[in-house]
């Protein structure tokens, strides 16, 4: 056993820290402020590598594994979340393809986000169809050897600038529930492609959050990921892969916390000492510390079992339900111990708090994940 | 033991419920969004007497008690956090002190507008290094004659950039420590009254506050609430008094997300069935429900100690420190239950979750409520 990191990692970490302390950090209050994409700096990331980390090199990528991926997007979560969205948005579109495309289809497209800074979306959520993914009724009409789409997507991460979209739609009948649930990837300049209504969010208010609308879109043989019925298999092996990153958000939502509230506390003075000197903040502080290191230790097992080729969903999703609630948490301390300065705008702790509750909601809500671990845990026991 | 309400205080909380239900619901979002004073329903609030809830007639107020205040603010609060506020710093921080403290001649002055909602009040306690620590404070009062030379520092004060007088706390004896803290009731208008940009905030947003400068502000003596060295105590029951109204804010805001978050749920399907059939949720909701009831508990008990002129230091900081953790408890189960919508600014629910933040926050941290507790526990 050994937790020490490689050299690559090493590097690859002090690398993507560099760039969230230069780059994003001073305009992360900014971006969410305004809302604005941050297309620049992800242009920016995307020339030192530190975008599409898991598209394996064949198609240009980086190759990284999931181990190195959680590594890197925990630096640039520590400044900003949005940011760190807005890339995973990308990691979370090619990931189907990296499963099971076709050799075809990850060169086209998965090579596509090597070539160009460009940005792709994972487009599976509907409005009356979010946990409950079998429940989508995005329909897919086969004609001939054609398929035809119609249906709308929502809260699609990246969806206003993304060049493709993964898309999860249904061959057959609603009450077929997972049955014809089948992927396709999607490039946005077919005719019948267009992006809806913005999201206007509590937090993580850089990354874009749109619909994206499907209207009598053709797709042929070569936009069909896997094969026809294979799609809700595809988004779960997908989850299954992601989760992890969502950790990682946690990490670096809960690192950035305790870096700040420990330089606070030791400077703000109350009843003529550093409120760091009281019991009250001092267990705050540790509580947000153990959070931290019980999440990275989660995320790495999850890692690093993927990287053996021993996938669990399980394990992913401990890292994401144990993260995702404890970034919460410590967040809302975060703001606490700056006590009324924690609710302006002047202090970054009020961002960490908006930005962590999408931790509990997208990639399965914090209630989804305990379906699957005690799903898993009561079969193991069968 | 019997807890019911007088047919008063009933008729009271329902025409507030009626108001928030019509004038402050629909449009707080609106207000949230434009950070936006909203003037107009503070006036129409004010017409219900709620400028001074438990003052009596013949200072300008409703002639009720503190029930009636805390079931008032409540209802409110579950319309706009933000008016919640803005009322309660009028009621408890403003008015309050003038009453209990203040001469005829100073109430007639000070109490009489404001009870009436003419006119607006606000309070001003914290400085930049006196927060939680209100004992540090900076400002000083320099005796001149029949009157006080004042410099000094105040920041987050709600109502600040709308109001027409402060009571405010300043230091005329720096070596006497607290007892060296006085309280005045100054006009907002008064030469050397100066106040920045309106702060912006994580939540209640339609609630201005401001820092304010005192550059040479001079106040006529007669203007002094109580004894040179009385302040920090006017101050400290001042606050208990207010923590009523802070706690019944957050039960408004809570009350507001748990409805919200029900009626959601019982709409909401996932797996072919409402949410509000899986267990998960039904037993947030149960948590939800219950701690607003437990809070409202101790928030009117302490209202009840406050009218039978009890000590009531403990209870109001224990009711104040409940509901607002509860509230938060409640807002975050109640975005939770909502998804991904919840995470949207247009559902209420996301702005009760950055609303009720700062319950916790003003009026004495949590950390604080529980030093006073716990300094009463074991005295
Ligand atoms: C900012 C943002 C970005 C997103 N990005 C993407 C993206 O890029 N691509 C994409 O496809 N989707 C994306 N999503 C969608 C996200 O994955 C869904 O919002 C999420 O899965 C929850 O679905 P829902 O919103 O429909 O909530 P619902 O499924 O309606 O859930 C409502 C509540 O009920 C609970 N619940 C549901 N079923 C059960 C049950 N059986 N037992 C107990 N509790 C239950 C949930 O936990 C939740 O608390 C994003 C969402 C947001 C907010
Ligand atoms: C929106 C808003 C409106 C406000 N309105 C008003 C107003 O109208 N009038 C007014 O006078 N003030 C107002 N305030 C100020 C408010 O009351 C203070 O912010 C609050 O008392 C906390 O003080 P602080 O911000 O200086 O935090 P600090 O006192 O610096 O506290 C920092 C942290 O240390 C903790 N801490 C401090 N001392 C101890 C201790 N002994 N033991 C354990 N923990 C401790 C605190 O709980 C907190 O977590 C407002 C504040 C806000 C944010």
């Amino acid at each position: 056993m050994d937790f020490a990191l490689t050299d690559e990692q090493q590097r690859l970490v002090e690398t993507a820290r560099k760039f969230t302390k230069e780059k994003i950090i001073p305009v992360a209050q900014r971006l969410d402020e305004h809302g604005t994409f941050p297309k620049e700096i992800c242009e920016q990331a995307w020339e030192i590598g530190l975008m599409n980390a898991e598209i394996p090199q064949e198609y240009g990528g980086l190759g990284l594994s999931t181990l190195d991926h959680v590594l890197m997007a925990e630096e640039i979560n520590y400044g900003c979340a949005g940011i760190g969205t807005t890339l995973l948005g990308n990691n979370l579109a090619a990931m189907p393809l990296i499963l099971a495309g076709t050799e075809d289809q990850k060169k086209k497209f998965c090579g596509s986000l090597t070539e160009a800074p460009i940005f792709a979306a994972y487009a599976c959520s509907e409005p009356d169809a979010g946990s409950d993914v079998a429940g989508m009724r995005t329909a897919v009409r086969k004609v001939g050897q054609e398929y035809v789409m119609t249906g709308q997507k929502r809260w699609i991460t990246n969806a206003r600038f993304a060049s493709w979209y993964t898309v999860f739609g249904r061959i057959g009948d609603v009450r077929d529930r997972h049955k014809g649930i089948t992927c396709f990837v999607v490039p946005r300049d077919l005719p019948g492609v267009s992006v809806g209504k913005k999201e206007d969010k509590l937090g993580q208010r850089a990354s874009d959050t749109s619909d994206v609308l499907f209207e009598e879109v053709k797709l042929g043989k070569e936009h069909l990921v896997g094969e026809e019925g294979q799609g809700f298999k595809i988004a779960m092996k997908t989850f299954d892969r992601s989760r992890p990153w969502i950790a990682a958000g946690a990490c670096g939502i809960m690192r950035r916390a305790l870096d700040e509230c420990r330089r606070y506390a030791l400077e703000r003075k109350a009843f003529g000492q550093a409120i760091a000197q009281f019991q009250a903040i001092q267990f705050m502080l540790a509580e947000m510390a153990m959070k931290y290191e019980a999440t990275r230790l989660l995320m790495w097992k999850a890692s690093w079992s993927i990287g053996q080729g021993k996938l669990d969903a399980i394990e992913s999703s401990y890292a994401k339900a144990f993260g995702a609630d404890s970034a919460m948490a410590v967040a809302t301390d975060a703001v606490q111990i700056f006590g009324g300065y924690g609710y302006t705008k002047e202090y970054p702790v009020e961002k960490l708090m908006r930005d962590a509750k999408l931790l509990q909601i997208y990639e399965g809500t914090s209630q989804i994940q305990r379906m699957v671990i005690a799903r898993n845990l009561l079969a193991q026991g069968q | 033991m019997q807890i019911e309400l007088t047919e008063e205080q009933r008729l009271l909380r329902d025409t507030c419920r009626e108001f928030a239900e019509k004038e402050l619901r629909p449009n707080a979002k609106r207000w949230d969004r434009e950070h936006r004073f909203p003037a107009e329903a503070v006036g129409k609030a004010f017409e219900l007497g709620l400028g001074g809830v438990a003052v009596p007639s013949e200072w300008g107020g409703a002639g009720m008690d503190t029930v009636a205040y805390a079931l008032a603010i409540e209802e409110i609060s579950r319309g706009c956090a933000s008016v919640g506020v803005t009322l309660s710093v009028n009621n408890s921080l403003f008015c309050d002190p003038v009453f209990k403290y203040g001469n005829d001649q100073q109430k007639e002055r000070w109490l009489k507008p404001f009870a009436r909602g003419e006119k607006i009040g606000c309070f001003g306690l914290t400085e930049p290094q006196a927060g939680s620590d209100a004992a540090e404070q900076r400002t000083t009062a320099v005796r001149k004659g029949d009157r006080y030379l004042v410099n000094g520092t105040k920041n987050w004060i709600t109502n600040g950039p709308v109001a027409n007088a402060i009571v405010m706390f300043t230091m005329t004896d720096l070596s006497k420590g607290t007892k060296g803290i006085t309280a005045f009731v100054v006009d907002t208008d008064t030469p050397g009254f100066v106040r920045q940009k309106t702060d912006e905030k994580l939540g209640i947003c339609a609630s201005p506050s401001c820092t304010i400068f005192f550059d040479n502000l001079e106040v006529p003596a007669w203007q002094r609430l109580g004894a040179e060295g009385d302040g920090f105590k006017i101050a400290m029951s001042t606050l208990d008094g207010g923590r009523i109204g802070i706690a019944a804010q957050a039960i408004g805001i809570g009350r507001a997300a748990f409805e919200e978050a029900r009626d959601y749920a019982k709409l909401r399907k996932t797996f072919d069935v409402p949410i509000a059939q899986h267990q998960a949720i039904q037993f947030m909701l149960a948590d939800m429900a219950t701690e607003l009831e437990a809070a409202r508990l101790l928030t009117l008990r302490a209202a009840a100690m406050k009218d039978q002129g009890l000590r009531h230091t403990r209870e109001s900081a224990m009711a104040k420190l409940y509901a607002s953790e509860a509230a938060n408890r409640v807002a975050d189960k109640a975005l939770q239950i909502h998804g991904g919508m919840g995470y949207s600014k247009e559902m209420d629910v996301e702005r009760h979750f950055r609303d009720a933040r700062i319950t916790e926050i003003y009026e004495g941290t949590s950390e604080i409520q529980r030093l006073v507790i716990s300094n009463a526990l074991l005295k």
